[in-house]
């Protein structure tokens, strides 16, 4: 098989276009490529959503345990304990049995025009199962992350904004907020390249790769095993692993800057894997 | 194990639970915890050193060494450690196997690679096809310390290259101003007031290293995640304690573990660094 034809065959395999089966016999460097590269959308589509919801339930929480009422700050506790205290892979599993469990009912989401049935079934699937966790597993992380910056505020900041008769959502989004990304922001650059590095786990837990529709560590697995050979695929996923996360420092070096812009001399973005945080 | 476990099928409620809890098999499974317990032991020492190297390689003089040292930590740690996981511990027994091959065997030729094959003569298999269940176990074993060994050092040599470099100058030049050698200041001064800066780092990769032990499971070891997924699946009554499927509760029982060992790892360390800054200015 030529290159081009790989293409056509497995680039997109991993969403479900292209050939049904994956190769079997005769594997060409092309092959593991792009059926790999393929599965790294899962990757990219995990990571990103994650990210982007957790991002808004971390800073709630982070809020709910500096200067919420006590019953809220009780729970958002527990819940920072229980995600941050326990593998990943454990509650990827828990998870899954958990959601296999639930009753089967759907849930009627009027959207206007339409009404959408979601039901609880699609929990036990990859694509929504293993969002939630990362969801919920990254907003515990990032929790941790702001609710540091947050008591790391400076004192003067807050003055400054009782000064100027600022209170409350004004002075949030104005003062508290801004001021809270700053101080988290290095922090919360290796929270998401962990995140990302994470979504690797899904598809070696509970979660069924449905039609054999999965990410690039299942079919760089599946290559290691089918030819026998490590030293191809497993490189190849570490090169994209590398590539993308390369990405992601970009990104948010790009987003430091301008959360630093006013300041003389932005500090740079510490970009060191493995400080803080990993599951 | 009790005396009344005879027919579980007559007895029920808490005494079932008790005789079901304590079958040969949920013994295999507490055993199991030994077995996630031993890797920590086992890893720690490897990792140690492993990092020490790498940290002492970051520093080296000599330029090339110092790119293995960075090269080794900046690759390791950015690609998610699970592909490490998949990948080491067939690469190594490969290795192990391909080196043996042509020791043993120096007659044969041709490539250990045939299509989609990997063949080596029967004599270099590692381990031997005749051996005892246990060895197959033990070696293993030995290539899941091995790879936790790599992976973590390069996150232990990050860890250690940091604290090196954050020993205030002044204590070195002091040393130095003594008439104490390089040999010496290293020694006896930086090497010692390194592991205040370390210990941080070091307890974080501690509970990163207990979080990662489920991987374990990943590299075909009869740990405590492949017994909860045994136990756990449905019994028919074709079985001597039949029940529906139960794995979603011995998954919880898993998370709890896992919540005990961190907690009570961050207790410990919590009283070692209250401890050991004593007397230091040191912020936290």
């Amino acid at each position: 098989m030529s290159c081009a034809e790989s293409f056509s065959a497995y680039a997109f395999r991993a969403i479900g276009y292209g050939d049904r089966l994956l190769p079997k016999s005769d594997i060409s460097l092309c092959d593991q490529i792009f059926l790999i590269g393929s599965g790294m959308i899962w990757n990219v589509y995990f990571a990103v959503v994650a990210i982007l919801f957790g991002f808004v339930f971390a800073t709630a929480l982070a809020f709910a345990r500096v200067s919420g009422p006590p019953y809220l700050r009780w729970p958002a506790e527990v819940f920072v304990f229980i995600f941050r205290g326990s593998p990943l892979f454990i509650q990827f599993f828990f998870a899954y049995e958990l959601f296999v469990q639930l009753p089967r009912v759907g849930v009627e989401i009027p959207m206007g025009f339409a009404t959408l049935t979601a039901s609880t079934s699609w929990l036990t699937k990859a694509w929504l199962g293993a969002t939630v966790v990362l969801f919920l597993n990254t907003s515990a992380y990032s929790a941790e992350i702001f609710t540091g910056a947050l008591k790391s505020i400076p004192r003067g900041d807050n003055e400054a904004a009782d000064a100027f008769g600022m209170t409350g959502f004004k002075r949030f989004r104005r003062i508290v907020f801004p001021t809270m990304l700053r101080l988290a922001w290095p922090s919360y650059s290796n929270e998401a390249i962990f995140l990302f590095h994470s979504t690797a786990l899904v598809f070696f837990s509970g979660f069924p790769a449905w039609r054999r529709e999965a990410d690039g560590l299942y079919y760089a697995s599946y290559f290691a095993e089918a030819t026998f050979n490590p030293f191809v695929p497993y490189p190849i996923i570490a090169a994209y692993f590398v590539f993308f996360t390369l990405l992601i420092v970009g990104f948010f070096g790009l987003v430091s800057k301008r959360l630093n812009r006013h300041l003389a001399e932005p500090p740079k973005v510490k970009f060191r894997i493995g400080s803080m945080l990993s599951r | 194990m009790f005396e009344f476990c005879v027919d579980p099928k007559a007895i029920e409620g808490l005494k079932w639970l008790s005789c079901y809890l304590t079958t040969p098999k949920h013994a295999a499974m507490y055993y199991s915890i030994l077995t996630v317990l031993g890797l920590l032991a086992a890893a720690v020492p490897p990792i140690l050193l492993l990092g020490f190297a790498g940290a002492l390689a970051r520093r080296s003089g000599f330029a090339p060494i110092r790119w293995i040292g960075l090269g080794y930590t900046s690759i390791v740690r950015g690609v998610p450690d699970i592909v490490f996981f998949l990948f080491f511990p067939i690469a190594l027994d490969q290795a192990v196997e391909v080196i043996r091959h042509k020791i043993k065997c120096p007659d044969v030729v041709g490539s250990v690679y045939q299509g989609n094959d990997f063949v080596v003569c029967q004599a270099a298999k590692m381990p031997l096809g005749p051996s005892p269940q246990w060895v197959h176990e033990a070696w293993g074993f030995t290539l899941a310390v091995v790879t936790f060994a790599i992976v973590f050092g390069a996150f232990t040599a990050n860890t250690l290259h940091g604290a090196l470099a954050a020993v205030p100058r002044g204590q070195l030049e002091t040393a130095r101003a003594f008439g104490m050698t390089d040999r010496q200041t290293f020694w006896r001064v930086h090497l010692p007031q390194m592991w205040v800066y370390a210990l941080p780092g070091l307890s974080n990769l501690w509970m990163i290293l207990i979080k990662a032990t489920p991987l374990l499971f990943l590299l075909g070891i009869k740990d405590i995640v492949y017994w909860a997924k045994e136990l756990g699946g449905m019994k028919t009554q074709a079985y001597t304690y039949s029940h529906p499927d139960w794995r979603v509760w011995y998954f919880a029982a898993l998370l709890v573990f896992y919540l005990l060992l961190t907690w009570v790892s961050q207790r410990v360390f919590d009283r070692v660094f209250a401890r050991a800054s004593r007397g230091m200015s040191v912020a936290r």
